[in-house]
C-alpha cells in the first residue's frame, strides 16, 4: 500500500523551483496559454504560483486566479489606489456576477492586503507590469515565506504613536521580499510591527510580533524597564513575541520571548527568527509547520536561547516596559476598537477611517475614492486589519466637503455599529477550503441587524466576524460574536450553518471566543444575535462591556442566551453553495461551470 | 500507470492525477463506530489529512464533525473512489462509508 501525503510533495516542488525563479516560468505559461502547463505538473505549478500572489480559485472556476497584492502596513502611496481600481476594472471580471457587488471589485483583507478575483493567467504579465511600475507587488503575498507585513496603518501619522514603525516596516519589506535565504520557509511567516499604543497591529495573532516598549539603558539599573531612566537613557524600541496564529482549531497568542530590540536591530532579530523557523520548522507535516507549534514544543526560553546562540551576533536585551495596558484595538472595551471616524494626526491634519462593509469595494468606487483622496488629502490611502480604508492627510478646512461626498454614505466614517463591526472572509464564492458562503451573507446579516437589533445604552461597538472554515481568515476568535462555517440538517435537508462563539478580543489580556453554540442554521443566526443582545441588555451589570458579560457566564448559560430563531431574515444561500460553480449564478450547478478562459 | 494522489491547499481537496476530484464541505454517511456515538455518523468533511490507494481503492483520512452528535476528529481510512483503467471514479456521495478492517 502506498501513501502519498501532501508535505513531501509540496516540499519536493519547493526544492525544485521556488521563490523568484517561479516568475519566468509563470510568464512563459502566461505567454503560451493556460493549457501549456503540462497536465502532470499542474498541482506543482499552482502551489508555486502562490509565492507570486496567485491562488487558483476553487473548482468550477478552473483557470481563474485570485491575485493578492501585498501592501506593507496597508500603505498605498498617492496614486496607488487608482492603479488598483484600474486593474480591478480591467481584469477582475469573470463569468460570475455578484448580486451585491457586481462585476469588478477589490477586497481589502484582514492582513492589510488587496485581493482581486477572476484573474486570467494570460493577463498576469500586463498586470505585474502595471503594478510594479507603480511601486506595488504581489511577491510573496501567498506561499511559504514572508507575507505582507502588518502594523498600525497610520504609522508615522497617528497622534497616539509611541514610535514610528513605518521606516522599520519598509526596511523589513525591502530586506526580506525576494531574499533567497528566506524565500522557502516551512510555512507562511506573518510579521507584525506596531509603533502605536493602541494595539492596532494585532501582533498577538502573528507568527512574529514587534510591539512598542521602553528600555532604560546605560543607567544604574541596566536591566531597565522602569519608569525613570536615572543616569541612563530611555529608548523606545520593541518587545518581541513569537508564535501567534488562529488557524485550524489551534489558536495561539504570540508568546513573549523576553527580548527588547532597538529599531535599528529589528531586521537582525526578525531575520534570525525567520532563519530559526526555516531551519527548525516541521517540513514533514504541513499541519504542524507553523512556528506556533515549535514554540509549543520548545517553550519561549528555548526559542530565545537558540536565537541568541545561533542566529544573532550581539547580546539580546531583556524585554522592556510595554504599553499593552493602553491597547484598545479589537479589545471589546473602551474607545478606539477600530480606526473608523475622524482622528488627529501628529501634524495637525486628520485621518478619516471609512467603513468598507466586509472589505469589498466595487472598482468604480475604488476609483472615486482615489480621486477624493487626492482632492481632499495627499492622495494616500491606508488599509486596516478590520478590512477598512483610511484617507490620510485631510486638513481641517477640507473635512466638511469630504464628508459631504455621496460616496461616504456607503463608506461611512460614522456607520451603524453592526456595519462597522462586520468582518468576513472569502468563503464559497472563491475559496477551496470553505464550508459556507460568507461575504454576501455577512452583508445581509449586518443590514438586518441594523434594522432589527439594538445595543444597550453606551455600547457603541459590536464586532461580528464570519469565517467560512477553521482557517480563520476573518479572525473570528477575536470578536464579540464569532461565526464559523458548518453544516446541519433542517427538516432532514442539509443546510449551511454556523458555529457561534462569544467574547473574544485582543487588548492587554487577549482572549479567544468560546464556542458556546454549535451548528445554528444560517437563517436563524441573525435572530440568535438579536435575542442574545436582548438578554445582554436585560442582565447587564451597570455599564459592563459585552466581553465582560460573556466572561462572567459559563458556556451553558451562554448557549441558552444565544437562542436561534427564524425571523423575517431570508437567506438565499442555504443549499450547498460549494456544489455550485458560483453560488449566485442562475444556473449554478457544477455541470454549468464555464470553460477555462480562452487565451486572448 | 501509477496514480498521483495528493491532498492540497491545506486539506481543501484531493487531487488525482493533477485534477481536483474530491472537495471538502460535503456530508458523508459513516459506519465508523469508533468515530462518534452515532450508529451512522453524519460527517461534515472539513479537511483531508492523507490520501492513499489500496489496490484500486482510493482512501482518505478526514477531519470532520458529526452534525448529529457533535463528535469531531480524524477518521480512519475511508473509501473515496476507485481507479479503473487509469480513470478515477468518485464514490457515490450518498453511500455509507466503512473504514477498512484489517
Ligand atoms: C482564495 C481564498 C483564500 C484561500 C484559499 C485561503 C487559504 C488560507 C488557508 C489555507 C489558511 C490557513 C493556513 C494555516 O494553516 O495557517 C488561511 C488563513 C488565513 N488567511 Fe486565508 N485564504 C483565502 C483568502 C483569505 C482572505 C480573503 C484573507 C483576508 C481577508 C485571508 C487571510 C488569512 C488569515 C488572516 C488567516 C489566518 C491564519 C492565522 O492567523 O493563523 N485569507 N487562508
Ligand atoms: S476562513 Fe476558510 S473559507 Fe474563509 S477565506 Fe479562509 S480558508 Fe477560505
Ligand atoms: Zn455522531
Amino acid at each position: 500500500m502506498s501513501r502519498n501525503t501532501m508535505p513531501t510533495d509540496v516540499e519536493n516542488w519547493k526544492s525544485e523551483v521556488y521563490g523568484n525563479e517561479i516568475r519566468e516560468h509563470l510568464f512563459e505559461f502566461a505567454e503560451r496559454g493556460f493549457d501549456s502547463i503540462p497536465d502532470d505538473e499542474r498541482d506543482a505549478w499552482f502551489e508555486r504560483f502562490k509565492w507570486w500572489g496567485l491562488y487558483h480559485q476553487r473548482n468550477g472556476q478552473e483557470g481563474y486566479f485570485m491575485m493578492r497584492i501585498g501592501t506593507p502596513n496597508g500603505v498605498l502611496k498617492p496614486g496607488q489606489l487608482r492603479v488598483v481600481g484600474e486593474i480591478a476594472d480591467e481584469y477582475a471580471r469573470g463569468p460570475g456576477t455578484n448580486p451585491i457587488f457586481g462585476d469588478a471589485y477589490a477586497d481589502f483583507t484582514t492582513r492589510q492586503s488587496i485581493q482581486l478575483h477572476w484573474i486570467e493567467l494570460s493577463d498576469v504579465p500586463a498586470i505585474f507590469e502595471k503594478l510594479e511600475e507603480n511601486g506595488l507587488s504581489t511577491q510573496q503575498a501567498c506561499g511559504d515565506s514572508w507575507r505582507n507585513i502588518v502594523g498600525n496603518p497610520v504609522a508615522g501619522k497617528d497622534g497616539q504613536e509611541v514610535i514610528d514603525a513605518w521606516p522599520v516596516i519598509r526596511d523589513l519589506n525591502e530586506t526580506f521580499k525576494g531574499d533567497d535565504d528566506h524565500a522557502n520557509l516551512p510555512r507562511k511567516w506573518k510579521v507584525s510591527v506596531t509603533g502605536s499604543a493602541d494595539g492596532s497591529g494585532q501582533g498577538d495573532i502573528n507568527d512574529l510580533a514587534f510591539e512598542p516598549a521602553y528600555k532604560d539603558v546605560g543607567g544604574d539599573d541596566g536591566e531597565g524597564g522602569g519608569d525613570g531612566a536615572e543616569g541612563g537613557e530611555r529608548i523606545v524600541g520593541f518587545n518581541v513575541r513569537v508564535g501567534g496564529g488562529l488557524a485550524r482549531n489551534e489558536p495561539r497568542f504570540a508568546r513573549d520571548i523576553d527580548v527588547w530590540v532597538p529599531p535599528e536591530r529589528v531586521s537582525d532579530v526578525a531575520g534570525g527568527l525567520s532563519a530559526l523557523f526555516r531551519d527548525h520548522g516541521d517540513r514533514e507535516d504541513r499541519y504542524n509547520a507553523r512556528i506556533k507549534f515549535l514554540v509549543d514544543e520548545w517553550g519561549p526560553e528555548e526559542v530565545r536561547e537558540t536565537l541568541q546562540t545561533e542566529y544573532v551576533d550581539f547580546d539580546l536585551e531583556t524585554a522592556g516596559r510595554d504599553v499593552r495596558e493602553e491597547y484598545t484595538y479589537n479589545a471589546g472595551e473602551g474607545e478606539r476598537n477600530d480606526l473608523i471616524g475622524i482622528h488627529d494626526q501628529k501634524d495637525g491634519r486628520n485621518f478619516v477611517g471609512l467603513n468598507v462593509l466586509v472589505g469589498r469595494m466595487g472598482a468604480a468606487d475604488v476609483l472615486d475614492l482615489a480621486d477624493f483622496a487626492e482632492e481632499y488629502g495627499s492622495g494616500e490611502v491606508r488599509l486596516s486589519q478590520r478590512q477598512n480604508v483610511i484617507v490620510t492627510d485631510v486638513p481641517d478646512g477640507e473635512l466638511d466637503d469630504f464628508l459631504a461626498e455621496d460616496l461616504l454614505e456607503h463608506y461611512s466614517p460614522e456607520p451603524s455599529p453592526f456595519m462597522r463591526g462586520s468582518v468576513a472572509c472569502t468563503g464559497t464564492e472563491f475559496c477551496s477550503l470553505s464550508i459556507v458562503e460568507t461575504k454576501n451573507r455577512q452583508v445581509r446579516f449586518a443590514r438586518w441587524l441594523k434594522e432589527n437589533a439594538e445595543l444597550p445604552d453606551g455600547v457603541e461597538e459590536f464586532h461580528v466576524h464570519l469565517s467560512g472554515c477553521t482557517a480563520s481568515c476573518a479572525q473570528p476568535q477575536i470578536a464579540d460574536v464569532s461565526l464559523r462555517g458548518m453544516k446541519t440538517r433542517k427538516d432532514g435537508e442539509p443546510v449551511e450553518a454556523l458555529d457561534v462563539g462569544l467574547g473574544g478580543g485582543l487588548g492587554e489580556e487577549p482572549g479567544f471566543a468560546r464556542w458556546v453554540t454549535q451548528r445554528v442554521p444560517a437563517d436563524e443566526v441573525p435572530g440568535a444575535i438579536a435575542n442574545l443582545l436582548e438578554s445582554f441588555a436585560d442582565r447587564r451589570e451597570e455599564d459592563e462591556s459585552f466581553r465582560a458579560f460573556v466572561a462572567r457566564h459559563d458556556d451553558e448559560e451562554l448557549d441558552a442566551l444565544v437562542d436561534p430563531e427564524e425571523t423575517d431574515y431570508e437567506d438565499p444561500m442555504m443549499h450547498n453553495t460549494k456544489r455550485t460553480w458560483y453560488p449566485y449564478a442562475e444556473n449554478d450547478g457544477l455541470e454549468d461551470a464555464p470553460p477555462v478562459p480562452a487565451d486572448d | 500507470m501509477t496514480t498521483r494522489l495528493r491532498v492540497l491547499d491545506d486539506g481543501a481537496w484531493i487531487s488525482v492525477d493533477d485534477h481536483r476530484e474530491i472537495r471538502v464541505s460535503e456530508l458523508w454517511r459513516l459506519d465508523a463506530p469508533g468515530f462518534c456515538s452515532c450508529d451512522l455518523a453524519d460527517l461534515v468533511v472539513e479537511n483531508f489529512q492523507e490520501v492513499g490507494v489500496d489496490g484500486s481503492r482510493v482512501e482518505a483520512r478526514v477531519y470532520g464533525q458529526c452534525i448529529a452528535c457533535g463528535g469531531a476528529g480524524i477518521t480512519d481510512w475511508l473509501p473515496v473512489g476507485r481507479v479503473r483503467g487509469g480513470e478515477f471514479v468518485e464514490l457515490d456521495r450518498s453511500c455509507v462509508r466503512r473504514t477498512r478492517r484489517e
